[in-house]
């Protein structure tokens, strides 16, 4: 296991704003808080159209054990409720809400008491949390294990933010240091785990000196730089460069004694130990070609992407795509009334060339894209297999364990976009299992 | 305003495409055509300027013929061309070089679905389609003071120890054999640089030229000039690294190697041909399948979870 090196590409790094300390948008008028933010069921509405609201007020309930509650981001009242179109094409039922300007926050805003595990673990759920990093897990599941000190042996902190253009996760290792070691020593308390691993690319000296300099200070912590080659900071090759396991097809970290959070969230998990504000603003990176000015910004919860792209300064010229999060695993956003969501950590926005698709030709054959697989899967025969309607072929092909992280499509000479394809064989690997069992009962 | 577009991951692609690909290939090959017209003099320049103008003229017309989007601009005809003209001896009749771009384009390669999908080097194949029609003027050899005579390797399976070139020589290309394949020197030059250029890995091109120096030690033959002789460099860099009829993935490459290899010493040394790379790579290149299905690499699924 020891010669195994994970694959991946180099992509350009374009960290324009890491020297950027994030500045604050002034609040908007409006705010459309959606009611799913995170993996699993979309939270229930619980308030309606006329209700005053506060900074940090439920609005949002959980409505099952994996699903995250929503908290107002503003002080005003609710406008209405309605459902909006979200990035995967669904429909969720949103709340509108008038901001007054004034912020005031909600008299339910104040610091839990924590004692034990149980109320650690209630905690983190009442606070909104879900995984920062960008896919909304929602973190304090990632905890509610039982035994955890038998089954976990080690927490996997991810720094290594190695999508282009991103730097909110470096802001948070530069500003928020002491927070991130707050969240450590309250997991340590609090879950009885005693090792602790930051892992962060070698292109952010910066944040890697700053993350050592309190992890002296610490038991426990290591910091392991990781090569700058992408996906570093993609769960499955984190903990392998971390820990050098894989994590099992179908398996969680868990299955290999890992859990990962996101810096970010961990430092938000502290601070809200220590001040009871839920999740209602996020540290945002704004960049792009169709940006003015790239910078950082620090902006309520359900702001709309054209108000906070305005407030941050404008574009400066016609956005033809914009992103929530990096070029190469981004979100395409709808549309500019689109919102700000928790797991937001970068709006990227690219003019008409950086948007133009590239023009796909025939395969050459070439292996580019099984041989920059981090997971080493052919891309190339799932392609094969997903045409030929093959489903055998694709579960023996393992597409189901493709992360999306996108280096086939990025280093194909021929352009073709393997990541759709992947993305269409593993519903279509996923449709044909269900049948299977189905047809067993 | 408000029109965005939507659009899967990932957002952003690499700066290599197939033009940039083949664009290579031809830089790498240039050393080996400058080195031809000095050897040979300017026809090799005509053959090579017949076999790339033919091979591209065909791709264009089969291409409107079946009414398929137009290839051209990619150049992977030109890599075709030129390198089915560095198979060629420089005295070749112009129109049966002609004959062998049209097989290389129209048959091997557009009738299997055209870039990508033939399953067998249209150069290579070209030539041995070439060699068993023209028999003749595919071996009337010319060296370098224009008298014809018999290339090293056939000196070398007759016996005529010393009427061979001196190994300089030999690296030079100063010797009887096809216009592009006896400048060891120039070819080298161009996999040095396709390898830089990470066009090309150095796994076939190391294991095939390797195996072939072992067995000639085995076998007692003159190390030296087993390697730099008949179309061995020329084949191993250029021609058993084509994408679409080879393997490719690592260990794929490797057997590749080995085998094209193997049937080369086999042929050079027992067989009635004095050279065997053409036909290794050709056998080795309907072996690919099988190679790529064999040492397909193992998706990291750490062990079935459930």
């Amino acid at each position: 296991m020891r010669f195994l090196k994970l694959r991946g590409t180099h992509v350009p790094h374009k960290k324009n704003t890491a020297g950027l300390s994030p500045v604050r948008i002034p609040t908007p008028e409006t705010v459309v808080i959606p009611m799913s933010m995170h993996i699993g069921r979309p939270a229930e509405v619980k308030v309606k159209k006329g209700d005053e609201v506060r900074v940090g007020d439920l609005i949002g309930a959980p409505t099952s054990y994996i699903s995250a509650p929503i908290h107002s981001s503003v002080s005003g009242k609710v406008l209405k409720i309605e459902d909006i179109t979200i990035s995967n094409g669904g429909l969720v039922p949103a709340v509108y809400i008038e901001s007054d300007g004034l912020q005031t926050v909600s008299d339910s805003v104040k610091p839990p008491t924590v004692t034990d595990f149980d109320s650690f673990i209630e905690a983190v759920k009442q606070s909104g949390a879900v995984g920062l990093g960008g896919a909304g897990f929602p973190t304090f599941a990632k905890f509610a294990v039982k035994d955890i000190i038998s089954r976990v042996n080690t927490v996997v902190i991810n720094g290594a933010e190695c999508e282009p253009y991103i730097t909110s996760d470096t802001r948070t290792m530069l500003d928020k240091a002491e927070y991130i070691f707050k969240g450590i020593e309250a997991i340590k308390k609090y879950t009885g785990l005693k090792s602790f691993i930051i892992g962060i690319e070698n292109n952010k000296k910066d944040a890697i000196e700053r993350m050592r300099s309190f992890a002296e200070k610490t038991d426990g912590v290591e910091i392991k730089e990781l090569p700058a080659v992408y996906p570093q900071g993609g769960e499955k090759v984190l903990v392998f460069n971390t820990l050098g396991k894989i994590v099992p097809q179908g398996g969680l970290p868990l299955d290999v004694g890992a859990v990962v959070i996101n810096v970010t969230t961990l430092a938000f998990i502290a601070e809200y130990l220590e001040t009871g504000m839920p999740l209602t603003e996020k540290c945002i990176t704004i960049d792009g070609s169709a940006i003015k000015e790239p910078k950082n910004v620090i902006a309520p919860i359900g702001m709309t992407i054209g108000d906070l792209i305005e407030a941050a300064g404008g574009f400066s010229a016609e956005p033809s795509k914009i992103l929530y999060g990096g070029p190469m695993m981004g979100i395409t956003v709808p549309s500019l009334e689109a919102p700000v969501l928790k797991m937001t950590n970068a709006i990227i926005a690219l003019d008409e060339k950086d948007a133009e698709p590239p023009k796909t030709t025939q395969c050459i054959n070439c292996g580019a894209c099984l041989n920059h697989c981090p997971l080493r899967l052919d891309p190339r025969a799932i392609s094969l297999a997903f045409k030929l309607d093959d489903p055998e072929s694709l579960k023996a092909l393992c597409v189901d364990i493709c992360m999306e992280c996108g280096c086939c499509s990025y280093v194909c000479p021929a352009k073709r976009p393997f990541v759709q394809t992947n993305k269409l064989a593993k519903a279509k690997l996923r449709a044909y299992l269900d049948k299977l069992k189905e047809e067993k009962k | 305003m408000n029109k965005l577009i939507s659009s899967v991951s990932p957002h952003i692609t690499s700066s290599k495409n197939t033009t940039r690909i083949m664009l290579d290939v031809i830089i790498a090959l240039i050393p080996a055509a400058v080195a031809s017209v000095i050897i040979f003099g300017l026809r090799a320049l005509l053959v090579i300027g017949v076999c790339v103008g033919v091979c591209v003229f065909s791709e264009w017309g089969f291409e409107k013929l079946v009414k398929k989007e137009n290839t051209i601009t990619d150049l992977s005809a030109v890599v075709t061309g030129m390198l089915l003209a560095f198979n060629l001896p420089v005295g070749i009749p112009l129109w049966q070089a002609a004959f062998g771009s049209i097989v290389a384009i129209v048959v091997v390669k557009q009738l299997f679905g055209g870039i990508g999908q033939n399953f067998a080097n249209p150069a290579i194949t070209a030539r041995i389609v070439m060699m068993t029609a023209f028999s003749g003027t595919m071996t009337t050899w010319v060296i370098p003071d224009s008298v014809s005579s018999a290339t090293p390797l056939a000196l070398m399976a007759k016996g005529e120890m010393s009427s061979l070139p001196s190994y300089l020589d030999m690296f030079l290309g100063k010797r009887g054999g096809c216009l592009g394949e006896t400048c060891v020197l120039a070819l080298l030059l161009g996999g040095i640089y396709l390898i830089i250029r990470r066009v090309i890995t150095w796994h076939t091109p190391v294991v095939f030229i390797g195996t072939v120096a072992v067995m000639s030690l085995i076998f007692g033959k003159d190390i030296p000039y087993e390697l730099m002789s008949g179309g061995l460099t020329l084949g191993a860099i250029f021609m058993a690294t084509d994408y679409s009829s080879t393997p490719a993935e690592k260990w794929g490459k490797v057997i590749f190697g080995l085998g094209c290899g193997l049937i080369t010493v086999l042929i050079r040394f027992w067989g009635n041909f004095p050279e065997g790379v053409s036909f290794s790579i050709l056998i080795m290149n309907i072996l690919t399948p099988f190679i790529s299905k064999l040492t397909r690499q193992k998706p990291l699924t750490g062990g079935k979870k459930q």
